[in-house]
């Protein structure tokens, strides 16, 4: 009676069929992570050395190394992180904790998704309007790092509300029924009990600051200035817009130069990415709930 | 409870706590009575007051997002609007394909073939990566278990960390010698090109999207189709898909505002040419390109810095529908499953 029969093998058969062609899909969908980095370490290896990581590029940026684009870049992510983290944790525990269900939530919800949404040109164009010539920051990295806070704010926001909801109910309930308020509940419950989770999230925006090149252009980031920025009034280099630079601008460099940069590039972002990943995972299995 | 405010999370509210035994008649007491025997319930005490002024700090928090986006609006709207006002023709605009803003003598701001740049390069990269996603969704959120579909999640989002720079690079560099040797083309910076890079990187966020569609379908579905003897391949068909369509139109939708967007790669692997396509293997340029390349070369104030600010308008404008036309996709298809 149970037995298969010819259109339970066909269904089977059909079912293997699928499952295999999604697997291939998936497959080609990742697999270019893979070879892309795999280039990038056979044609860029070659470039990096100690001495391309602490010094600056020379000879009109066909040799030398990438020092002043290193620091500008982590100027420009920790002025950014700066503006955006206590910001982003605000609006999180806002939506999270307080925040009734009503339309003014809602348009704060589409606005975050919207601000996640604009083009990265269109921030840039912001970032020049608003920060650049309206608050006379002039090209510098206050006006870059302000420009990349607004664009990235979301990803914190975002991730802050998913770990501050992640922590159930009961916890705040058995501390409201002490006589807590909802901002010591908050403060000595839902945080400590969410930290690590907004953690991860910082560190993945720290990897998206870090690669974003079109909100800088032409807001603080400079194509070549062979030292390192002093204030936040500054210009400065940094790794991405350099990528760009020396890939498109830049005639007669030599073919390892900006593999070399892009391997850099993508190294920090990715090391930034698998420690937010491996962060989560250890999370996971550590939860008590 | 705290003594104010709504409940987090949207659950239901906590019970009140339970008062002594009702007077006769099962009528409360008069508030001042409750206010004497509950005093700790209506404080007004240091704790009390820090609450209040965490609430209004936090709040600022929230509206700041309102505040950047309605800025983002007003200020890129400040700088082009004098375009839009005094030379702006909107039939030369949308209806010539002559972008020619640095002419000395008839400087021509006509959009036609950038527009048509941009649309090329969406097009050809969700042609691409729609198939893939939707596929490689399918694939993680129902076939894949344990371990493997941890890790194909991970590659997914090492997928859209790598930066669009990075991106731009892969294309002038790799894809583009790809290209010319496969196709035997004099020139491998394309839609094709673009296109393809445009697709790989708008397919995380529509698989993720489209994953979390899938997994908002109820189970009880997929075991009531279970118990009448489907095959999984069959529930999913007939069962999980028209369940999750809405989710899925969003998850695409996203895709394309993402592609529509994106700058520098485009910038990078398109070839930047003014010209409407007419096979893959044409040089384009893209709106969002344009503004990257030119912005720089402009005097503030000029008309072709405000026309530039114009073409931002334009992407802002388009993004906003895009972007809330998916989420009020993908939010009805959560209300209605709830």
């Amino acid at each position: 009676m149970f037995e298969a029969t010819a259109l339970n093998r066909r269904n089977e058969q059909v079912e293997w069929l699928f499952k295999v062609l999604f697997l291939l899909m998936t497959v080609i969908l990742v697999i270019p992570v893979v070879l892309i980095m795999g280039v990038l370490v056979v044609k860029g290896h070659g470039a990096l050395s100690w001495e391309f990581l602490t010094t600056a590029p020379s000879s009109g940026m066909t040799a030398g190394g990438i020092l002043p684009a290193l620091v500008g870049t982590v100027w420009l992510v920790a002025v950014a992180l700066v503006a955006s983290v206590p910001l982003g944790i605000g609006a999180a525990v806002y939506l999270s904790e307080y925040a009734p269900d009503n339309w003014f939530t809602r348009v704060i919800n589409l606005a975050i998704i919207n601000l996640a949404g604009v083009p990265s040109i269109v921030h840039a164009l912001f970032g020049v309007g608003a920060f650049v010539l309206f608050f006379r920051f002039g090209t510098s990295i206050l006006a870059a790092s302000l420009t990349l806070a607004v664009m990235t704010l979301p990803v914190v926001i975002v991730a802050t509300r998913e770990s501050l909801q992640a922590v159930p109910r009961a916890f705040r309930e058995a501390c409201w029924n002490m006589g807590a308020t909802r901002w010591q509940t908050i403060r000595s419950v839902v945080l400590p009990n969410a930290i690590s989770g907004i953690l991860t999230g910082v560190i993945l925006e720290v990897s998206r600051t870090a690669g974003e090149t079109a909100p800088i252009m032409f807001t603080g980031a400079a194509f070549f200035l062979p030292f390192l920025p002093q204030s936040v009034f500054d210009q400065t280099m940094a790794m991405s817009l350099h990528l760009f630079v020396i890939s498109t601008q830049v005639p007669g460099v030599p073919e390892e130069l900006p593999y070399g940069v892009a391997l850099v590039l993508i190294s920090m972002v990715l090391v930034m990415n698998a420690l937010s990943i491996a962060f989560r995972v250890y999370l996971r299995g550590k939860k008590k709930w | 409870m705290p003594p104010e405010g709504p409940s987090p999370g949207g659950g239901s509210p906590a019970p009140a706590p339970a008062l002594p035994a009702l007077p006769a008649g099962g009528r409360l007491p008069s508030s001042a009575g409750r206010h004497a025997r509950h005093g700790s319930l209506h404080r007004r005490d240091w704790a009390w007051y820090q609450d209040k002024l965490v609430a209004g700090v936090v709040l600022l928090g929230g509206v700041s997002a309102i505040v950047f986006i309605l800025g983002i609006f007003i200020f890129i709207t400040r700088e082009g609007m004098g375009f839009i006002l005094e030379t702006l023709d909107v039939r030369e605009f949308f209806g010539s394909p002559a972008w020619r803003p640095t002419s000395e003598r008839n400087p021509t701001y006509g959009v036609l073939a950038l527009i048509a740049g941009t649309a090329s390069v969406t097009g050809l990269a969700m042609v691409v990566s729609v198939p893939f996603s939707l596929g490689a969704a399918i694939f993680i959120g129902e076939f894949a278990t344990g371990k493997l579909r941890e890790a194909l999640k991970i590659l997914v989002e090492l997928l859209a960390a790598i930066p669009s720079v990075v991106w731009g690079f892969i294309g002038l560099s790799i894809m583009n010698r790809l290209i010319i040797q496969l196709f035997d083309v004099p020139v491998g910076l394309n839609v094709l090109n673009a296109g393809i890079i445009l697709g790989l990187m708008a397919a995380p966020i529509m698989t993720t999207i489209a994953e979390d569609a899938l997994k908002a379908v109820p189970d009880t579905y997929r075991e009531a189709a279970e118990a009448m003897g489907a095959t999984r391949w069959q529930i999913i068909v007939k069962v999980v898909l028209p369940a999750a369509k809405n989710g899925l139109l969003g998850a695409v939708l996203l895709g394309v505002g993402r592609g529509f967007g994106e700058t520098m790669a485009v910038l990078m692997a398109s070839g930047h040419a003014i010209n409407i396509p007419t096979s893959p293997f044409d040089s384009v340029r893209a709106l969002t390109a344009t503004i990257a390349a030119e912005l720089g070369e402009t005097a503030v104030g000029s008309d072709h810095y405000r026309a530039l600010f114009t073409l931002g308008i334009l992407l802002f404008v388009v993004t906003f529908i895009i972007n809330l036309t998916a989420d009020l996709v993908v939010r009805g298809v959560r209300k209605a499953n709830r």
